[in-house]
């Protein structure tokens, strides 16, 4: 017991620092912070490591962002020949070039030194809404709508303690979808005194609670053609889906090299294992006799 | 043993420029301890790494553009339309995480071992200078991609030399190469991130040059005695390392292709924004200890805290340095030592505490144990180790390292104490 | 191979040994090489400069005996609406006389449209229009002159202007590549 002395001893200083780093924490208590509700947690088509793509879903959520979120929300890193990538939402080259075409893009200088606007080629980018930010913001009351390419990628929740723990073992990595799903579901009546600024709305998932966007989508807005429901939470999964595709196209296919990898690579260690052991084998098993 | 061959072309070469030699003489006879446990395998696991990112770092730069409107849009490039693109970039990204974390461990190992001790000083120095350079270089590399997180920690970072009295806020203008992080900052960034890996590996080599001379410690702490205590690296350790390889791989790959951007930070993937601040700036996991130490510094006495705090966060790495003096005990390997076995373990559990106050607001309960966290890793390596080496009774070591193999045990009284 | 007394056949260690290492071996030569190939291809045109394989063009504003330049596949390329005198001049030509003889018919779909790679064939110049003795392209470089058809008359090229694939999606419509 006597060798614990010296341990015991530390521990205790230890104590004691932490008792007057509390006593004399200057930090003063943190303001009130609105936490934002947890988004709930839906099975995603591509979530684990055998997911892929559903791609009508993906064809579903593209006609609600073309009807509804493009009027505000660029697109800028998505080209119409993506549409007909592998892995996406299974348009053909026709169809993604008939969908360009709907489109007017900017193109230019002509001859005569103007910017001029023409029908989409399948090799063009989505055009943005808005020519620039300054543009968005002065047509929509100061709030700048956020390019939706990576948008699936660039929202998280901040989970807490302990969940983040579990999801660091069972490795959620669906916060986005989640996000964008909760907030297309989420607008309701503010809780009463809340603090509403002046054109903005009460969103329970939206972090500080007031979200710059209007509600965007409302049942039955989107006619789908092939008799899924047109809900809110289906608008919202079906959108999210889409947006995870235009922030990683390439997840099918990762997915897929990914277990043709790991195939090889257990198979190549379990080979070196042996390999090693055989080699090792006189190493570990000498003898005084033999040295 | 000298150079065996019957390879007429292998002759004429070795007699010019004797490649051949040295590789049998450095890499297949090498003598290394029969003993190493895999805690050993995490050096040749950390040049492997060096070297996939070195390669898939200049296949990348034959895609990116260093330039404020184009750095981001180039990123999309590389991840959407360059074959392969996607795979390059998540193993460089993740490769830079792999790499820290196996050099993390490579540390522990000396720190537990011994490895630091008497004759390897230099070997230990070079090693940290590696680390120091390592860091210079994942910091800068995380600015290239020009997401929020990247302009942001570049703002915080840079900012830190205007703690310095004086000539500070001068020495952060030059930094930046102007009065905010911008295009300069970033250009300068590139160039230097794509020269310090190849100064790394001018270091590395010194690294090894400097482990040869005396040869690798080994878990038992003790010194070799004589050839029945060696085995040649070929075959052993080279087919060792190459299965250790391959479980890193494997882990390696699970990061790859099914959690990308786990270690990343969702901000980052939205554009730079030099007018909006993110709601939380939280440098990469691997530098959250330094960051929570870099926070937790209160005013001390006339030194205000931002200086304090700047001193305290290079302070925990150059204290590195005087690791092998202040390092008083006769036996390297924390085997034979138990009390200074306990105080390693605390120390183990305080930078895993930094390393989670590192990714919350310094505030609240994260700051408290944030301040007891650092003030023991300071205790640790000024007062804890030094008295420990002084007043601990080791357990005897073994005569030799052979020895425990043949006779199944270590000798117990009269063995010889190793004295430096 | 060694055979036991009640006539088992049994491997011996060296051999079961090789085969482990010809085994393990062989599964690292077959991942190196599939480790190198993203490597390889990613120097390959990636899918942005892939779709740019193709242009289509508008053919009508440009006038007779006027000649347009376009980019395609970053090299520029002439579309000629040639008059008659031209298409006349290209037509009667002797191959005999040709350093790389072709027939005009053989370089156009239909007379009136000529669809040219505008690039020297010398050392890579881009050629001036409605220049030169033969009334077709003169690179300023080298002095190469080429005549109504493209086709190399004087100086040091060897061979004429390359002819794009190319095809009429309607009369005045063109799709390059």
């Amino acid at each position: 017991m006597r060798k614990y002395l010296p341990l015991a001893v530390a521990l205790l200083t230890l104590g004691v620092i932490g008792g007057a780093a509390i006593a004399a924490d200057d930090a003063s208590t943190p303001p009130p912070v609105y936490t934002a509700k947890e988004p709930n947690r839906y099975s995603w088509s591509f979530q684990g490591p055998f997911g892929t793509f559903d791609r009508a879903a993906l064809q579903r959520g593209y006609q609600v962002y073309k009807e509804v979120c493009s009027n505000c929300h660029s697109l800028n890193y998505i080209a119409f020949r993506n549409l007909a990538d592998p892995g996406g939402p299974g348009f053909t080259e026709a169809q993604a070039a008939a969908i360009a075409a709907t489109f007017q893009v900017t193109d230019g200088p002509n001859d005569q030194g103007q910017m001029f606007q023409r029908p989409g080629k399948i090799s063009d980018y989505f055009p943005p809404p808005f020519a620039n930010p300054q543009a968005a913001a002065a047509a929509l009351g100061g709030k700048v709508p956020p390019d939706m390419s990576d948008l699936a990628k660039a929202r998280s929740h901040e989970w807490g303690f302990p969940q983040f723990v579990f999801d660091a073992f069972t490795t959620y990595q669906e916060d986005g979808p989640d996000y964008i799903h909760a907030i297309i579901n989420g607008y309701t009546t503010p809780p009463p005194g809340f603090p509403l600024p002046p054109g903005g709305q009460y969103n329970k998932y939206f972090p500080g609670g007031a979200i710059g966007m209007p509600q965007p989508l409302k049942d039955g807005q989107v006619k789908y053609t092939d008799g899924t429901p047109e809900t809110l939470d289906q608008y919202g999964k079906d959108v999210a889906a889409f947006l995870m595709w235009a922030a990683e196209p390439k997840l099918d296919e990762r997915h897929r090299l990914g277990f043709q990898v790991m195939i090889f690579l257990i198979v190549f260690t379990g080979l070196l294992y042996f390999t090693k052991k055989k080699v090792w084998h006189d190493v570990h098993h000498e003898s005084a006799a033999s040295s | 043993m000298s150079l065996q061959t019957n390879s007429k072309i292998v002759k004429w070469i070795d007699y010019r420029l004797p490649i051949f030699t040295m590789m049998q003489h450095s890499a297949l006879d090498y003598p290394t301890p029969k003993n190493l446990n895999y805690w050993w395998n995490f050096g040749s696991l950390a040049g492997i790494v060096l070297v996939i990112q070195i390669i898939t770092g200049i296949v990348l730069a034959m895609h990116y553009t260093p330039h404020v409107s184009m750095a981001f849009d180039s990123i999309q490039h590389i991840m959407r339309d360059v074959n392969y693109g996607w795979l390059i970039r998540y193993i460089h990204m993740n490769g830079a995480s792999m790499f820290f974390a196996i050099v993390y461990i490579h540390i522990f190992r000396g720190f537990y071992f011994g490895s630091y001790k008497y004759p390897r000083e230099l070997l230990w120095w070079i090693g940290i200078i590696i680390l120091l350079v390592m860091m210079a270089t994942a910091f800068m590399g995380y600015v290239l991609p020009w997401g929020q997180m990247s302009f942001w920690g570049a703002t915080v970072i840079t900012n830190l030399f205007s703690a310095i009295p004086e000539v500070g806020n001068a020495i952060v203008t030059w930094l930046r190469g102007g009065f905010a992080v911008d295009n300069p900052t970033l250009n300068r960034f590139y160039s230097l991130h794509y020269l310090l890996p190849f100064i790394i590996v001018a270091l590395v080599m010194a690294h090894l040059m400097a482990l040869h001379q005396h040869g690798s410690n080994n878990p038992l702490g003790i010194d070799r005695k004589g050839p029945q205590d060696s085995i040649p690296f070929h075959p052993y350790y080279t087919v060792k390392d190459m299965f250790g390889l391959m479980v890193f791989l494997l882990i390696f790959a699970v990061l790859i292709f099914y959690f990308p951007n786990m270690l990343g930070d969702p901000a980052n993937f939205i554009q730079a924004n030099p007018l909006q601040t993110p709601e939380d700036i939280v440098p990469e996991w691997y530098f959250l200890p330094f960051y929570a130490i870099l926070r937790s510094v209160p005013n001390i006495l006339f030194i205000p805290a931002k200086l304090a705090g700047v001193i305290c966060m290079f302070g925990s790495i150059f204290l590195l340095f005087l690791l092998p003096w202040l390092d008083t005990s006769p036996v390297r390997s924390a085997r034979f030592r138990p009390i200074y076995r306990q105080f390693f373990w605390i120390f183990v559990i305080a930078c895993i505490g930094l390393e989670y106050v590192g990714s919350q607001k310094p505030e609240g309960l994260p700051l408290v144990i944030g301040r007891i966290c650092t003030a023991y890793y300071f205790l640790h390596f000024l007062v804890i180790v030094p008295l420990v080496g002084w007043f601990e009774t080791p357990r005897p070591l073994p005569q030799s390292i052979s020895e425990p193999v043949l006779r199944g045990g270590a000798v117990p009284a009269g063995a010889v104490r190793e004295k430096p | 191979m060694t055979t036991t007394t009640n006539g088992a056949v049994v491997h011996d260690d060296k051999s079961r040994r090789d085969f482990l290492y010809i085994a393990a071996g062989a599964f690292g030569a077959v991942g190196a090489a599939a480790t190198i190939w993203p490597f390889i291809s990613q120097m390959s045109p990636s899918a942005d400069v892939l779709a740019q394989k193709e242009i289509e063009f508008d053919l009508s504003p440009i006038a007779v005996g006027q000649i347009v330049t376009v980019k395609w596949q970053s090299k520029p390329v002439f579309i000629w609406h040639r008059t008659a005198t031209d298409i006349k001049a290209a037509e009667a030509a002797k191959l005999a006389d040709l350093r790389d003889p072709q027939t005009d018919q053989a370089r156009v779909q239909k007379p009136e449209w000529l669809v040219l790679i505008g690039i020297c064939t010398h050392l890579g110049c881009i050629p001036v229009g409605h220049e030169g003795p033969f009334e077709g392209f003169l690179c300023h470089c080298h002095g190469s002159v080429y005549d109504t058809s493209g086709r190399i008359r004087q100086g040091p090229a060897p061979a004429n202007l390359a002819v794009p694939p190319y095809k009429f999606l309607t009369d005045t419509k063109v799709r390059i590549g």
